[in-house]
This record gives C-alpha cells, structure tokens and sequence, in this order.
C-alpha cells in the first residue's frame, strides 16, 4: 500500500544542510497500523510528510498503490492526498469554521455538491459520536473533541490511509485512549490502514501490529510489535521500552530480570510462585503492566541478587511459565 | 457667521468621509491581492517564487518609503490625467489610493502571516489547490484580523486626507488649514482636531466590536 524505497530527505538552507531522514525502506501493507516511535528530533514527522509528500524526498521513491507519487504532477498529488486523510498534535481545525464546515472541508475541494457533503459529514460526526456539537466551533471543544471532528475530516473523502502525527500527543491518558480506540474501530470497521507516529511506546502497544524504530533519521529496526517489544535489538527500542534502562546497566552486583507479560493469565501470582519456587527474594524496581480481560499485557522489572544456580532456576521457572524474560545488569 | 462655519464644517466631514471611505475601499481592492502575492510567494509558503516576492515587495517599499504629501505632488501629473482635475475631494481619491494600496498590502500580508501554517498543512495534505488555500483557508482564517487592520488602515487614510487639505484636497483638512491656519480661527482648527479625532474612534470602535462579533476563536 505504501512503500519507501531508498528515501533520504536533507534540509538544506544557505548556511546548513540536515539530513533529516536517511536511506530509510520499509513497506505497509493494506490493513496495517503501523507504528514509527522514535524520540523527539528523529525524523519521525518529515517521514510521515513524505509520505503525501508534503516534504519532497530528496532522493528516493514514494509508491502509494504501487504509484510513484515522486513522479506525479501537482494536479495528480492533489487527488491521491485525497486518498490519505492526516492528523495532527495540534489538530489544525478551521477556527472560523463551524464543526460540521471542517468536515465538509475536504469535501467542497474534492468538488462534491454541498447536500451530499453536508449529508456525509454528518454521517462522520455520529462515527466519532459528536453529532450534538455540529454547530459549535473548534474553540468551543476541548482537545479529545476537537481531534475526533480532525478524524472525522480525515475521513470525510473515504481515504485508504489514515496519517497520524502525535495524534494523542497533546491528551490527557485517558483521551488518549479513546481516540486510540477509536482508530482502532476505523481500521477494523472501514478496514483504512493507518500510519501512527509517535513517542510514547504505550500507543504502539495498545494498537499497532507493526512497528519502525527511528532515530537519527534512520529505522534502527523494524518488525512485529510482538517482535521488538519482546526482543528489542536496537538501543533507541530498548530504552524507549525500558526508559531506566541505562541507569539500571551501572548497578554492577545487583542483577536485573526484565519480564514480559502477553497475555498470560492474571490470576496467577506468577512472582509469588518465582520467589517461592527459588527460595529468593526480589525487589520489583517497576512495572508497567495492565489487565486486558483476565489476561496481563506489559513488563515488569526485577532486581535479585542470587548467584548462578539460583538464577538458571529462576529462568527455567519462566521458561516453563511460557513468560519472556531478559537479563539486565551485569549480563553473563 | 455662525452658521457659516458649522455648515463648511458639516460639508468637510461629508467630504472627509467620502474621500476615505471611497480610497480606502478602492485601496482594498488593489492591496488585498497584492498582499496575497506578496504573502504567497514567499519562502516556503503555498506558492514559493523569489522573483515575483521581490518585485512586489520591491514596489510596496518604494511606494511606502515615500512621505505622502510629496507623493501627492508627485502624482500631479497622473491625478490630472486620471480624474481631469487636480483639485477637489474626488481628484484627492487617487493619490490617497496609490499611497494606501502597498500599505494596506503590508497590512494584509501580517494579518495572512498570522495563520497557523499547521491549519495550511491540514489543507495541504486533504488536496487542496493554491486557489482553494487562499479563498477557503487563509482569507476566511484571517478574516478578523483583516477586519482590524482595515480600522488601521481607515484611521491613516484619513490622516492622509488631511493632508491632501492642504493643497487643495477638500475635507476637514481643508477647512483647518484655511480657516484654523490662514485665518488664525483656532476655535475653528479646535473643532476639526476634536471631529476628526471622533471620527478615527468611531471606527475603532465599530471595527471592533464587529471583528470580536465575527471571529469564532473566542468561546461564546
Ligand atoms: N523545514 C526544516 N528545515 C530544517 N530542518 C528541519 C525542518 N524540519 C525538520 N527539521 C529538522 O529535522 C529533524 C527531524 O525533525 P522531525 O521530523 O520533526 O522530528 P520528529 O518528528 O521525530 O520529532 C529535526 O532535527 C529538525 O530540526
Ligand atoms: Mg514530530
């Protein structure tokens, strides 16, 4: 569905010249919510501008559908980003502009006769379950609303992608997962395959089934969120996994468990049992997980200071739990 | 006597009005575009052309740089040509439109200037055109503050066609300078100070109360 090929996009200016992005592949294919989590500064949001080419690759190609938009003329660009809706941190709503005119935006340029545009964004204020506020005005929403009314717009001319940069960014936790739920039910529903950038690893985990980690401009590794949740190889993915990992590597003696929870059940006292079953105590230095219908989802840190033996039992135990782990601190 | 003076007075206000009323009208019609060029062709905006920016600013600054009452004389030449006369409220309109246009540009391009470039990428990314962005996007965005800016711009023309009073241009600034200047009448140039200074609030007044009606970014 989208496909980058050799991408590299550099900011140049009189004075400096950016890299921004750098030889960056990767594909999505139809039906995908595809992750891109990096840190602030990693290229993230002019990859995703690549894509509709609101930034010109500098070199590289574009396929969208199996076009490559590169080559397209501007007349042409026009109609295929009418086929990728896009949202943003700051949701750029039409300020003077009622909710229900936003959603006709992309409509009254596509060409479609006021009626049937009136009648269609409507239908999208019921999907995102804003049908009371169709005459209010952006400003008169808080930011939850106002980035359903930005979906709703995205949506408006039956796009076959959805780009979100930091679309939750700028929400409290709790929006944050609604709107991801949300998107969730687009993708599902409308089966529109959607792009999500962002920061934060909890979004890529609530959502995504693929993920690509960047940093520098480049994706340091790219997978199954499965796959690299589990087995980051890269160091941006593991400190954005484990975000007091670095701190933890200079404990020298202390030895630390990286256990991962994907849905095995929660009703059994599986640290309970481990303390029990190797007759070791250990301290929990954080955890990070969550209860998703009777099941655990999330990782939890340990720290224990037991000596090979012990340790072997303490793996063996988890092998036999079907629970993945990883050895922090001082690795052997 | 009396009677005499509150009448000019009357016909300078009429005078006054209609000379800025028209110009800053007609001043619209030339510097919204040209403020839109201007705007447009800069770098990295919708429509990105070093060239084109240059020329306009080049013509807006040359014009602005010049003081309006040597312009005034300047165009002599062409108000005659324009208007068939030089002298009178109406003969006034040109100079004052020719001086306001780049500067009622400028006030455009800021008021453009001031939306969000993210609301631009928005409309950027749903496919619309450099026409569309410019009448659905950024002329109904900046709405309000074009609004404010034309109680600005009513406010200088009018200072301008004060000016223009002086040499013949008709309007309140006429009636200071030959009653209030030439006549040493200073109850007279008290009154046309006081008028005029009426004048420039009303408008301020009424802009903004209309531009705080229209603009939908405050919570009602
Ligand atoms: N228009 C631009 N001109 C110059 N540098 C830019 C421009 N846009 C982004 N950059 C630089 O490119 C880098 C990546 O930016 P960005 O893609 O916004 O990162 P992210 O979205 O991951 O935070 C940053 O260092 C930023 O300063
Ligand atoms: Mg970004």
């Amino acid at each position: 569905m989208i496909k980058f090929e050799h991408v590299s996009k550099e900011f140049i200016s009189s004075k400096t010249r950016f890299l921004a992005v750098e030889n960056v592949s990767f594909e999505v294919q139809k039906g995908d919510i595809y992750g891109i989590i990096g840190f602030s500064g990693a290229g993230k949001s002019t990859l995703v501008r690549c894509i509709n080419l609101l930034e010109v690759p500098t070199i590289g190609n574009v396929y969208f559908d199996g076009v490559n938009l590169t080559k397209a003329g501007p007349r042409e660009l026009r109609k295929y980003r009418q086929k990728m809706g896009m949202i943003f941190q700051q949701f750029n709503l039409l300020a003077q502009r009622t909710v229900l005119e936003n959603i006709c935006y992309p409509l009254e340029v596509a060409g479609v006769k006021k009626r049937e545009a009136k009648e269609r964004a409507e239908e999208l204020l019921k999907l995102v379950g804003l049908e009371d506020k169709a005459n209010a005005y952006p400003a008169q929403l808080s930011g939850g609303q106002k980035q359903r009314v930005a979906i709703a717009r995205a949506l408006a001319t039956n796009p076959e992608v959805l780009l979100c940069d930091e679309a939750t960014s700028a929400l409290d936790p709790i929006t944050t997962k609604s709107i991801l739920e949300l998107l969730k039910e687009i993708n599902q529903k409308l089966g529109v395959t959607i792009v999500i950038i962002t920061h934060e690893m909890g979004v890529v985990k609530q959502i995504c089934n693929r993920v690509a980690v960047m940093s520098g401009g480049v994706i340091e590794e790219e997978g199954t969120v499965k796959d690299v949740f589990l087995n980051p190889k890269s160091e941006t993915a593991r400190k954005l996994i484990l975000p007091a990992r670095e701190k933890l590597l200079e404990t020298g003696e202390r030895r630390v468990l990286r256990i991962v929870f994907d849905g095995q059940s929660s009703f059994e006292p599986i640290i309970a049992q481990l303390v029990l079953e190797t007759n070791t105590l250990v301290n929990i230095l954080g955890a990070d997980t969550e209860n998703i219908g009777g099941r655990a989802y999330g990782q939890m840190l340990i720290e224990h200071q037991s000596d090979r033996a012990v340790m072997k039992k303490m793996k063996d135990f988890l092998r036999r739990k079907g629970i993945y782990f990883e050895e922090g601190g001082s690795q052997e | 006597m009396r009677q005499e003076i509150i009448e000019l007075l009357l016909l300078g206000i009429g005078e006054t009005l209609y000379m800025t009323l028209v110009s800053t009208a007609a001043a619209y019609v030339l510097g919204v575009p040209l403020g839109v060029l201007v705007y447009i062709t800069d770098s990295d905006r919708i429509c990105e052309n070093r060239v084109l920016n240059l020329i306009t600013g080049v013509i807006i600054n040359l014009v602005r740089s010049v003081p309006f009452l040597i312009l005034l004389v300047a165009l002599l030449p062409f108000t005659r040509w324009v208007a068939g006369t030089t002298i009178g409220s109406t003969a006034t309109i040109v100079p004052l439109v020719v001086a306001a246009a780049p500067f009622v540009a400028r006030l455009v391009e800021s008021s453009l200037k001031e939306v969000d470039a993210g609301v631009i990428e928005a409309a950027k990314a749903m496919g619309s055109s450099p026409a569309q962005i410019i009448y659905k996007v950024l002329l109904p965005e900046a709405k309000p503050s074009l609004f404010v800016g034309s109680t600005i711009a009513l406010a200088t023309i009018l200072g301008y066609s004060a000016m223009a009073g002086f040499v013949g241009g008709g309007g309140l600034g006429a009636v200071a300078i030959n009653y209030g200047y030439y006549r040493y009448q200073t109850n007279v140039m008290l009154v046309t100070v006081i008028l005029l200074v009426i004048i420039v609030q009303l408008f301020q007044e009424v802009g903004i109360r209309f531009v705080n009606k229209i603009d939908k970014r405050t919570k009602q």
